[in-house]
Formats: structure tokens, sequence, C-alpha cells
């Protein structure tokens, strides 16, 4: 990747002592973000870090934007951007690479991730592992990264909220992992549809079968009308369910990385066009965008 | 041949047997007078590992008698077999109280017999080859460094690197330090792997002699075999290593057991570099003396020892490509040197060509003192099979 802001960018990040419990936090959404997809961007701004897949074709038009604040990760955080009124830094990797470095993280005393160009650009994982000698053991990871110009900072916006037709909370992401991963062995669609009466089904069909889990009393959260157009369907008749026919891949990926329950979990449904994911986590928001298969 | 084994040791040959078998596809038998060896060979003749158990290992051990003109009976079995015996080493430890190995020079079967609880008896009948003694010839006496360490804190070690990693780099920085590095092929593209460099200090081995910013590199998948079996037997273990190039030998010491694992090593031409990392793509050096505990000066040692980059940091890597090891500048012994050049033009499918690691020799060992074996002298025949 160009060299144009490479001269200018380091980044250091350090977790202290007591990070254990951030770490293992950090490393769940790398673990989530391992199996949405090959490569990810790693957007670093002074108070936030962000995690973006863009809708690639290779992605199947999936898109996802995961935000958190640096302060819940990091003891310490340095950053340096581009130019002082871009002072952002935009990293592409492999997050299985990373998974790998922070795996071996759980137990230890201290880390820290630099970004460093001495051949190519590179994170550097150093990890301070304990041991019973008088040093400590030190592992360090190596991750190349590709650093992003400028002029290709705008293809990584945040995606806006979509005008949806309904809003709903997920049942428990376990059962509907558990659910959907059984409707994978049948058929490679399917169809998640729910109405404003807190009510949703997961629906496949094949030629030979047809399965549909009904889930019920989900409620729907009330969205503020800024404007009045994107109430909780003001007008719109409650029993009437909104669907969408998505790639259920996509969908069991998504909740296989979910390894803690959400705060807060819920979808909203464009009718015929898309699936929005929204999951809450403390110091962690996860949007995932699965388009609906024509 | 006729020997029992009995309570816990059948579960110790168990995973043995699961250790050779991460080695090569056939096991070879070989009863001696100081103990029955077990012994594997990978295809491309880069791993060799014995197990000799000692007598006192056997409630019951009878390597049958050699006559004056005969050796004792050896043999060689389909490693997938002999495994299938012991597949399951949890139902061995709970439910199998004997072992018994009988082979009989004019029975047609190798036979394996686990008593097992409630009067059950497992009888496997497997098919055997007779074959030439087995036998890499290395010695650890030459080997210039030596480490040792619990098997745990080498387990510990190679978690961090992924389990399908190939190779590994074991090196000795300056400091007395160690450090174990995932190996990166040559024509791989740097931009695109990811390095990972672990440092142990020298006060966490039991034993350190070592020559000083040496370093070799060999294959992960064939030692982790070894470890996992040194792990669970609680057992220290001892690496001999010399130049890159020379085999590198793991071995297990025990009253009762002894275990060689003798690995080939990928040879580097280059052995006039400063720096232990020869890898020629990511040039992580090794961390001052003076490199403290603290994370931070360990980094910052990193952002200021430049001294081993290999030129200017550009995009494109300048590549060293290490010639074939044909011209191996120090050769002790003809045959070995002969028989190199014999196993690299024979190099065919098995053999990775762009892989430069030595084959280990392998000839027909004469015990002195007694009359070599009947038949052929070179090579093992199955080696010529194995490579036609």
């Amino acid at each position: 990747m160009s060299g144009q802001a490479q001269g200018r960018q380091c980044l250091c990040e350090r977790l202290g002592p007591a990070f254990s419990d951030k770490e293992k936090r950090k490393g769940g959404i790398i673990n989530t973000i391992v199996k949405l997809a090959k490569t990810c961007i790693l957007r670093l701004t002074v108070c936030k870090l962000y995690f973006i897949l863009s809708d690639k074709v290779a992605n199947g038009g999936a898109s996802m934007w995961c935000e958190l604040s640096q302060g819940n990760f990091f003891d310490e955080f340095q950053m340096e951007g581009v130019a002082a009124e871009h002072n952002e830094i935009y990293l592409e990797f492999v997050p299985e690479n990373l998974w790998r470095a922070l795996k071996t993280a759980q137990s230890a005393k201290a880390v820290k991730i630099k970004l460093t160009n001495k051949h190519c650009p590179c994170l550097r994982v150093a990890v301070e592992l304990p041991s019973l000698s008088s040093c400590s053991r030190i592992v360090t990871h190596d991750i190349p990264v590709g650093v992003i110009p400028r002029r290709m900072w705008n293809d990584f916006r945040e995606p806006s909220m979509p005008d949806f037709d309904v809003s709903i909370y997920l049942p428990v992401l376990k059962t509907m992992k558990s659910v959907v991963e059984r409707m994978k062995n049948l058929s490679n669609f399917i169809v998640i549809e729910a109405n404003l009466s807190g009510e949703m089904n997961l629906k496949i069909e094949t030629d030979l079968v047809s399965v549909t889990t009904h889930f019920k009393d989900l409620g729907n959260p009330p969205w503020a009308s800024e404007d009045g157009c994107q109430s909780s369907g003001q007008g719109r008749d409650l029993e009437s369910m909104a669907e969408a026919c998505i790639d259920i891949k996509k969908l069991q990926q998504l909740l296989a990385g979910q390894q803690v329950n959400p705060t807060k979990a819920l979808c909203n449904i464009v009718h015929k066009r898309i699936v929005h994911f929204i999951l809450l986590h403390e110091e962690v928001s996860l949007q995932y965008f699965i388009p609906a298969i024509a | 041949m006729k020997c029992v084994i009995a309570g816990g040791n059948v579960k110790v040959l168990g995973r043995a047997v699961h250790s050779l078998s991460r080695i090569g596809d056939e096991l070879y038998l070989e009863p001696t007078e100081s103990g029955l060896s077990l012994r594997a060979v990978n295809s491309s003749r880069s791993a060799f590992a014995a197990f000799l158990f000692a007598p006192l290992f056997f409630q019951l051990y009878e390597p049958g008698s050699a006559g004056p003109d005969t050796e004792l009976f050896r043999c060689k079995v389909h490693m997938k077999s002999f495994l299938g015996v012991f597949r399951s080493l949890p139902s061995l430890e709970k439910s199998v109280g004997k072992c018994l190995i009988l082979l009989k020079p004019r029975a047609s079967r190798l036979v394996l017999q686990l008593h097992c609880k409630h009067g059950v008896t497992k009888t496997h009948n497997l098919a055997f080859q007779e074959c030439e003694r087995l036998q890499a010839v290395f010695d650890t006496q030459r080997c210039v460094s030596r480490l040792c360490a619990p098997a745990r804190l080498l387990a510990e070690a190679v978690v961090h690197f992924p389990p399908t990693l190939a190779e590994v780099t074991l090196g000795t920085g300056t400091s007395g330090r160690i450090s174990l590095r995932n190996y990166v092929e040559d024509d791989a593209e740097p931009s695109k792997t990811m390095v990972t460099e672990l440092w142990l200090a020298e006060d966490e081995f039991q034993s350190v002699a070592v020559a000083p910013g040496s370093h070799i590199t060999f294959c992960l998948k064939e030692f982790r075999g070894l470890l996992s079996f040194a792990e669970a037997s609680n057992l220290p273990l001892t690496i001999h290593f010399d130049k890159p190039g020379r085999p590198v030998i793991f071995t297990l010491d025990d009253t009762v057991l002894e275990v060689h694992l003798v690995l080939a090593t990928l040879s580097d031409l280059d052995s006039s570099s400063q720096c232990p990392s020869t890898n020629g793509v990511s040039h992580l050096p090794a961390p001052p003396d003076d490199f403290g505990d603290d994370l931070e000066s360990y980094m910052a040692a990193m952002e200021t020892s430049e001294g081993c980059s290999e030129g200017p940091p550009s995009p494109t890597f300048p590549l060293r490509t290490p010639q074939p090891a044909k011209s191996k500048p120090q050769q002790q012994e003809e045959e070995e040197e002969e028989e190199e050049e014999e196993e690299e033009e024979g190099a065919v499918p098995g053999t990775p060509p762009h892989k430069k690691f030595r084959s280990l020799f392998f000839g027909s060992v004469m015990t002195p003192g007694r009359p070599g074996p009947a038949t052929t002298q070179e090579v093992l025949a199955e080696d010529s099979d194995g490579e036609s």
C-alpha cells in the first residue's frame, strides 16, 4: 500500500497489568470478526477504534461496522494520523492473525501493540507472559497490514440506518444460533420475518421440506421519532410481517461469533431489501447488514 | 520374541506408538538384548524416531535367541494397523490390564494380545515384513549445543504457533535467551505472512550449553508428536544441535526408556550471518544484552536495533536464495555426501524440491564383532522402492 501516510503514522496501545478482563473482551470482538470475513479494515481515531467490512462482492454484499472506545480497552493509547485535520489511520488486516496473536495473550502480564514499518507495515503485538524464571517470556507477533491511503477513506464511511419497516429485539442468541445451524443443513437461504407485535419467524423452504420456527413476545424497540417518519410504524399494521430472504451462512456466521450475550440485540428489517442487525455490548457496538437475495 | 507389558506401561507403549505415528507409515520392531526398540522414519528420510524400552519395562521380556548365524528377528508393520490396537488411550488405561506381543519368525503374523477387564481378550494378528535394521547415523556428542528443558516449557512455547505450521526456527541469542520463530519460506509473500517469535530466558531451562548466535530450522509437526509424549511422561527433553543442516536430536531419558528423535534441519548456506534471524524475510533482531523484563524497553530495543537489516527498507524484499545444498562446504564422511547426492537426485514426489532439508544417512549398521547380515550391505531395500 502507498507510503503516503506512513511517515507520520505511529500507533502505540498498551494494556497494563489489570487488563486481563479487557483482553477477554477484545478477544471476543476479534472472535466475532474472524468468523465474518477474511480481511477487515481497522480505523483508528483518537478516541475510538472501528472494525469495518465493506460490502464487497467477496462478502456476499454483507457489511459490518463495529465501534469501540479505546479507553475501555487500553491503558495507554497514542495515535498520530496522517495530518492534523485527518487524525486517523486506516489499516487493512487479516483478522485471523490478530485473533491468533491475542489468543495466546489470555494470561499475559501486558500486551503492547505498535504499528511499525520495518520492511512492510506491520502491527507488532508484543505479549509479556508470566514465567517461572526471573525474566518474563516475550512473544511477538508481526501481523502484516496494509495502510489505506486517504483518498480511499470515503469507501469506509459509517453506513446510515436504513428506513426500516420493522424493528424487533432478537430472541436469545444461543437459541437462535442453534436453530439457524440446523436450518443451514437444509437450505442455503433463510427468510426472516417479523412484525411490530414482537413476533418473529425464521423460515426455510426447499422442495422436500419447509421449516418455520416461531418466536413470540420479543418486544419492539421504541425508536424515538425525530421527524416522525422513523417512528415505530406509525400507521403500520401491527400484525403485518416485513420479511427478507437472506443467505443463511451469513446469519450463521454472525451468530456463531457471539460468545457473550449482548446487552441489547435487535434487527431492523426493510421489507425484501436488507436486514440490519445491531448488537450492543457494554463497550462495543456491532452493526451487521445482510442484503436480501433478489 | 515374546514380551508382556502390564499395568500403566501399556498406556506408555500406546503413547509411544502415537508419537511414532506422527513420523512414518511403518513401525519397525527390533528386539535386542538391551530392550525392544520401536522405530519409524518418514518418507523423505528427514525424520527418524526410536523408542527403546529396557527389559525392566516389561513384565516378561524374551527377545528370542540369536544363533551364531542368525540375528534377532526384526520386522516392520503398517503403522495404521499397530496404531489401531492402541488408538484410544483412555480406554487402554481403563480396561487393559496386560498386553502381550508375540513374534515368531516362522509365523505369518505378529500377535498383539490385549488382556482386558471382565475376562475379555482382544487378539490382533498383524501382517509384517522382515526388514533390515533401520538406523540413522547421528552422534549427540558431536553436537555443539545442548539444551535441556522440562517438556512443559516447550509445550507452552509451541502453543503460540498455529497447529498447521510446518517449520520452526530455534535460535540462541547473544544474551543467553532462546528464541523460537516460525519459519517463513523464501518464496512466501512477506507482506502476507505473519511472523511470531518467542523468547525464553536461560533460567527457564534445566541446562543450557549453546553456541551463541546459532540457529536451526526443523519441522514442527514431527516434533509435536514427541513433545506430547514427553509432556505426558513428565520427562525433561534434551535438544542437541549443531550447525544448520546438521540434524537436531531430541532425547528423553528414563530408567526404563530411551527415546531419540532425529530431525533434519534446513541448511542455510550463509553461515557468516551475524544475526540469528536468517530467514531472509523478516528480521527481528535479537534483543540486546540489557533486555530487561520490561516490555517497554524491549519494544524500544526493537525500534533502535537495526543492525541486521538486509538493505534499504523497501516494499520489495531483497530475497536471499540459498543455493541447493549440493555444494556443502564441510563433509565429514564421503559416504554421507554420496548418499546426499543420491537422495537429492532421487528426490521425487515425496520430497518437495525446494526444501533443502538434508536427508539423514541410512545404511546398514555393522555391529563390531558380529558377522554382517547375509543379505545386502547397502541401503535398505525399501529405500529404492520408496524412491522409484
